[in-house]
């Protein structure tokens, strides 16, 4: 209980602590942290179905990809979306998201395991088809150019420093809510069935359909992430829909720890991170990231918020769980020689 | 069952009409007919492969019957799933302890609990709110001495504690029902003793019906016992007539 008083203030002080620090450095940081923020809602998105259902999404950038190519299309085809409109066309992309994973839902929900994998990235890529196809509409390879960012009331989003804290704002309403979710009796029925669900239904869940809402909310997380990611990035093309960047998604969940939506944020700001500086120093640096995720996969696979955990074990391990692990705490002395 | 007579004026919490399920050519029920009243303790054995916890899963809707017929509470449930079956009262445990190994012991309970309230769809608030379910998960600890292990994960209890939260978790839902798939595989006589002792302890008015290989369990709990042989009931009667069989001894208990 303690410990978890503790998580949740650091979060906040992390929280305070980026509102406070990044608005004070250069450019290039405040649009390095706004696109990992945006990016982070996708990330605690993909979260709620990898680490608290149980369901490796590897489909996830179609509805960033949805919430972006109709911000995108709103806004250059039909000029709407860029006054207070924006709000209509946030609400709009949560809605596209949210249905599109409902009919992606209705054909993946069926499967489990590494076939619920197959059918996700199939009809993820089936967006990207349809967004590297649809020449009319999406423009193509191409993608589509934002011009403008909205200007509401006194605010201009134009202004790098007032996007930022749109787009934390956000991002902080997001992890609120998902937090939420996660700790409500319905969250908590997503851990039961990611830790059994024949036992679940015998219970009186009906699992389908906890996953299925779930699968639907995640979609909606999806669209908002990608209303914002439109007009962070200012252009919207078939790569943000492409396999790559679902996952993407699905590393920095895993890096950061599923299962703790704060651990995919801790992910996304390590991958944007990493990518920027290390883009600029060698042209090799993919595989520096390739590294990474192998390593974390092998060596961590609770990631990186499990570290604390990890460490917490191995100090009560000689006297509490000494019985389980053998040679290593029989002998510490030559273990250490 | 067939001295069974509807007469006296109460439905069958369960029964079972001509209950029969194939597996390609493999018959694992066949026929299988029986009832069960309120209050009732019905215990099942049968040889490994008898078709026992196949018989289950039937009832349970785990597996959709191939023929016959489940009835719980006198509406027919053969097509449901699990779920609604759930929901009208009926509980069951696993013979492989199907826990949720790495939530607390209290989150399983909890889980339970929540199972049958349609709050479980509730996204907007914290499930630590529900002071009721909360109430509810510490009185069934409580009952069961779990009270001390509340915030441990159920993967490090040991196998015996492990049965024993499995029962909790059936009982959680308050059933009227309770279907026991070997509540006493791999504990130790001892652990057994307890167990039975414990399941002796509840409310006389929840029907169980058990698989249970340790026979003095069964000879404790039941009131009467059906032989399943090759998915077929071979003998039905009170315990004290099936230990005397000789068609009983013969396939299960050994003549010895």
């Amino acid at each position: 209980m303690r410990s978890h008083t503790l998580k949740i203030l650091m979060v906040i002080v992390a929280l305070a602590a980026i509102a406070v620090v990044v608005p004070n450095t250069n450019s290039f940081v405040i649009l390095l942290v706004t696109r990992a923020l945006a990016f982070s809602i996708l990330v605690m998105s993909l979260d709620i179905l990898l680490g608290y259902t149980g369901l490796a999404s590897l489909g996830q950038a179609a509805y960033l990809g949805v919430g972006a190519y109709a911000t995108a299309i709103f806004a250059t085809k039909y000029h709407f979306g860029l006054g207070w409109d924006f709000w209509l066309v946030l609400l709009m992309g949560i809605l596209l998201g949210a249905a599109l994973a409902a009919v992606f839902g209705l054909l993946a929900i069926r499967a489990s395991g590494v076939y619920f994998l197959m059918i996700t990235l199939a009809l993820g890529q089936c967006v990207w088809g349809l967004a590297y196809r649809w020449n009319s509409l999406t423009g193509g390879d191409n993608g589509i150019n934002l011009r403008e960012r909205p200007k509401f009331g006194g605010l201009d989003l134009a202004n790098e420093m007032t996007f930022f804290f749109l787009v934390f704002g956000v991002f902080v309403v997001s992890l609120l809510l998902m937090y939420t979710l996660v700790r409500s009796p319905f969250g908590r029925s997503l851990a039961g069935i990611r830790e059994r669900e024949l036992r679940m239904q015998i219970l009186g869940y009906n699992t389908w359909l906890h996953k299925y809402i779930a699968f639907i909310i995640a979609g909606g997380f999806g669209g908002l992430s990608g209303v914002l990611w439109a007009h962070t990035a200012g252009i919207v093309s078939p790569e943000n829909v492409v396999l790559t960047t679902s996952v993407d998604a699905l590393l920095m969940a895993v890096l950061g720890g599923a299962g703790t939506l704060v651990g995919g944020v801790i992910g996304a700001f390590i991958v944007f991170g990493l990518r920027e500086f290390l883009s600029t120093l060698v042209p090799w640096w993919q595989y520096v990231l390739g590294v990474v995720y192998v390593a974390t996969i092998l060596y961590l696979p609770t990631g990186l918020m499990g570290i604390p955990e990890r460490l917490r074990q191995k100090r009560a391990q000689p006297d509490k769980h000494g019985e389980a692990t053998g040679a290593a705490t029989l002998h510490p002395a030559e273990k250490r020689s | 069952m067939s001295a069974d007579t509807p007469g006296n004026g109460q439905t069958p919490v369960l029964e079972l009409k001509d209950l029969s399920k194939s597996f390609g050519g493999l018959h694992a029920v066949r026929g299988v007919t029986f009832r069960i009243m309120p209050g009732d303790r019905k215990a099942i054995i049968g040889p490994n492969g008898a078709g026992k916890t196949t018989l289950f899963n039937l009832i349970t809707g785990i597996f959709p019957a191939s023929s016959g017929q489940v009835l719980l509470f006198g509406k027919d449930v053969t097509g449901w799933q699990s779920h609604r079956r759930t929901a009208l009262g009926m509980a069951r445990t696993f013979q492989i302890t199907s826990l949720f190994p790495r939530l607390t012991v209290l989150d399983n309970v909890l889980l339970a609990i929540k199972g049958l309230r349609s709050s479980k769809f509730v996204m907007w608030r914290f499930l630590s709110s529900y002071r009721d379910v909360y109430d509810k998960a510490h009185q069934l600890l409580e009952q069961a001495a779990f009270t001390d292990r509340a915030n441990t994960e159920v993967r490090y209890l040991s196998h015996g504690e492990q049965r024993q939260l499995e029962i909790v978790l059936g009982l959680a839902s308050d059933p009227k029902i309770l279907l026991l798939d070997e509540p006493a595989a791999g504990l130790s006589s001892g652990e057994s003793v307890e167990m039975t002792e414990f399941l002796m302890r509840l409310d006389p008015k929840l029907a169980i019906l058990l698989i249970e290989h340790d026979m003095d369990v069964v000879f404790d709990l039941a009131h009467t016992i059906s032989v399943l042989h090759f998915g077929e009931v071979l003998e039905t009667g009170k315990p004290e007539q099936i230990k005397n069989s000789q068609k009983v001894q013969e396939i299960y208990l050994g003549t010895g």
